[in-house]
């Protein structure tokens, strides 16, 4: 019993808070207000794993981050509102989300080609550039609203189905993680010349995390899309990538844990932000100063985040904690092969 | 036919040619070093070997194949690995880790069985754990597995690198400069080391050395190189006696 539990207790949580998120805030237990900003941190969760994918795992610099999200949020809006019918929304939800997470994804393969050959400076110049073509190109678009934005979608991002696609991302995530191909992105922030020296193929690596975590951010922008009911290519410029540096930056370089941290606590921090300036009479406007401003002295005092480069034990795969591990080890080398 | 047959390799930084009309033939078993005063071009033969960078002219012709324009991971799935003059180890990663990250190419499942466990996923990361292990214990390093590589003391190091670079199967080991920074001590236990790794691994062996008691004591033929040129080959007696090996090292005479 005891094995069991210590085995399955994460599923077993994860189980018992599902049906939660569908009650709760049917029943009014949990607030309009309070369901809000539990769906943003939701999202944030998302876009921060994606980010920390590239700028942490990888050791990249990506500050581009929001036009991935832009186009998930696009191609989902696009899909709920002219392609799919609408009475199927709810149900059909999901794909359309896929499908921006798709769409980001090929984005994410074109940024990929210029990491072959540009590292550090140079890459974040690129990735800058790519968000500032997404946002024109959208504005330029017509039927899609252009600079007036997108409108038209239900509110089909419940808590239930942010729960979900957090639970998802971060399972794959770490499973990404813990492989050889997470191993590989590790190498390659470490020392890219001695990875490709010991066999690792860095391109296979650089395309498939881009594609991930493109993938990532364009679900999270779906989600977005679909709880504002409302999106315009302002809502997708450098701020908000810069927000997505805050958050993997506070939370920690190359960790699910530190992601999960980072994105709360700035979600929370903001919307306290906003009540507190809301008190004492402040304009709204300078919770835009905040974020960069945290930016500027977390590389000065903490780069590494709260949790950098470490790990909550219940997000390691049970055969890889370093004590599972260890047994493992004795266990192998105590009886050799026949 | 040798292992690796390299002809007239040239190479050019901007003006400089750091390699010239380099010529080598290597047979299979063979242990070899190059030597050389300090910018003599020796490690950027191995860069050229091994992919870092795309020679200017020659040919580089391994089991057959011709490695010139070939990616680093395309010559190590060929055969080649190599260590490096200054550690090189993954350093904020575990040293199981550095060994397994060395067995990329022979961990085989998609990005997809890995993201859903499907598959080969399990038995093949099982496969590559216990592998891994392995190598390690050879290199009397299993006991600390789950240590942080950059905690390791230098000696270890050292070997971690050598293991590493063994876990990929390669049948020819490139060792840049592998007594670097040990006393004498250790220098006796390395060169045992080269040896029985020869031995046991059944690989071709190239290294650069500046220690003349590694070089001198087991390798059976020395390139020396000066300025990107050849200025000599031999066996080690050959190469002690050489005037123009002297003369690199240690400076013309001059007439009084």
């Amino acid at each position: 019993m005891k094995t069991f539990l210590r085995r399955w207790w994460l599923p077993l949580v994860l189980l018992a808070v599902f049906p939660l998120t569908i009650v709760l805030p049917q029943t009014g237990i949990i607030n309009p207000y309070i369901d809000l900003v539990l769906k943003y941190i939701g999202i944030n969760i998302i876009l921060t794993i994606s980010l920390n994918l590239v700028n942490g795992y990888m050791g990249e610099f990506s500050v581009g981050h929001a036009g991935f999200m832009a186009i998930g949020a696009y191609v989902a809006s696009i899909m709920t509102v002219w392609v799919f019918p609408r009475n199927l929304g709810p149900y059909i939800f999901p794909l359309a989300l896929i499908a921006g997470g798709i769409a980001a994804g090929i984005a994410g393969l074109g940024i990929a080609f210029p990491s072959f050959r540009t590292r550090g400076d140079y890459l974040a110049i690129v990735t800058l550039a790519f968000n500032m073509i997404v946002k024109s190109v959208l504005e330029n678009i017509e039927p899609i609203g252009g600079p007036r934005g997108f409108m038209g979608m239900d509110k089909l991002s419940s808590l239930t189905w942010v729960f979900v696609w957090v639970v998802i991302t971060i399972f794959l995530a770490r499973n990404f993680v813990f492989s050889k191909f997470g191993r590989g992105v590790f190498s390659i922030r470490e020392d890219e010349i001695a990875s490709g020296l010991v066999g690792v193929n860095t391109r296979q690596v650089k395309v498939l995390t881009f594609i991930f975590s493109a993938f990532l951010a364009g679900i999270a922008g779906g989600l977005f899309a679909h709880q504002l009911q409302f999106i315009n290519p302002r809502s997708f410029t450098i701020l908000k990538s810069t927000d997505m540096l805050v958050m993997v930056y506070l939370g920690g370089i190359g960790s699910l844990g530190g992601s999960i941290l980072g994105a709360t606590i700035f979600t929370l921090v903001m919307e306290g932000l906003r009540t507190v300036l809301q008190l004492i009479g402040i304009s709204q406007e300078w919770r835009l100063v905040v974020a960069p401003l945290l930016l500027i002295l977390l590389m000065i005092f903490r780069p590494k985040g709260i949790m950098g480069l470490r790990e909550f034990r219940f997000l390691i795969p049970h055969k890889e904690r370093p004590e599972d591990l260890a047994e493992y080890r004795k266990k192998v080398l105590a009886t050799p092969e026949d | 036919m040798s292992l690796l047959s390299i002809s007239k390799l040239t190479h050019f930084f901007g003006g400089l040619r750091a390699v010239g009309d380099f010529n080598l033939e290597l047979q299979a078993g063979e242990l070899i070093a190059i030597i050389g005063p300090n910018g003599a071009g020796k490690t950027t033969v191995f860069n050229l070997v091994t992919g870092v960078y795309r020679a200017s002219e020659g040919r580089i012709i391994f089991r057959g194949q011709d490695l010139i324009g070939k990616q680093t991971h395309e010559t190590v799935s060929n055969g080649i690995a190599r260590t490096f003059q200054n550690i090189r180890l993954f350093k904020e990663l575990t040293v199981l880790d550095n060994v397994r990250i060395a067995r990329f190419a022979r961990t085989g499942y998609s990005p997809i069985e890995a993201l859903f466990h499907l598959g080969r996923f399990s038995s093949e990361e099982e496969r590559t754990r216990r592998e891994s292990l392995e190598y390690l214990q050879i290199f009397d390093l299993a006991d600390v597995a789950e240590t942080t590589s950059k905690n390791l003391p230098y000696g270890q190091q050292r070997r971690l690198e050598i293991a590493r670079a063994l876990a990929t199967k390669p049948t020819l080991l490139l060792l840049d400069e592998p007594a670097a920074g040990m006393n004498p001590a250790e220098v006796e236990r390395l060169m045992e080391l080269i040896l029985w790794v020869r031995k046991e691994f059944q690989v071709t062996i190239m290294l650069i050395e500046h220690q003349m008691r590694v070089v001198m004591g087991i390798t059976e033929r020395i390139k020396v190189l000066n300025f990107g040129e050849t200025i000599a080959e031999g066996t080690p007696k050959e190469i002690q006696n050489n005037p123009r090996v002297i003369e690199a090292y240690l400076g013309e005479e001059v007439e009084a």
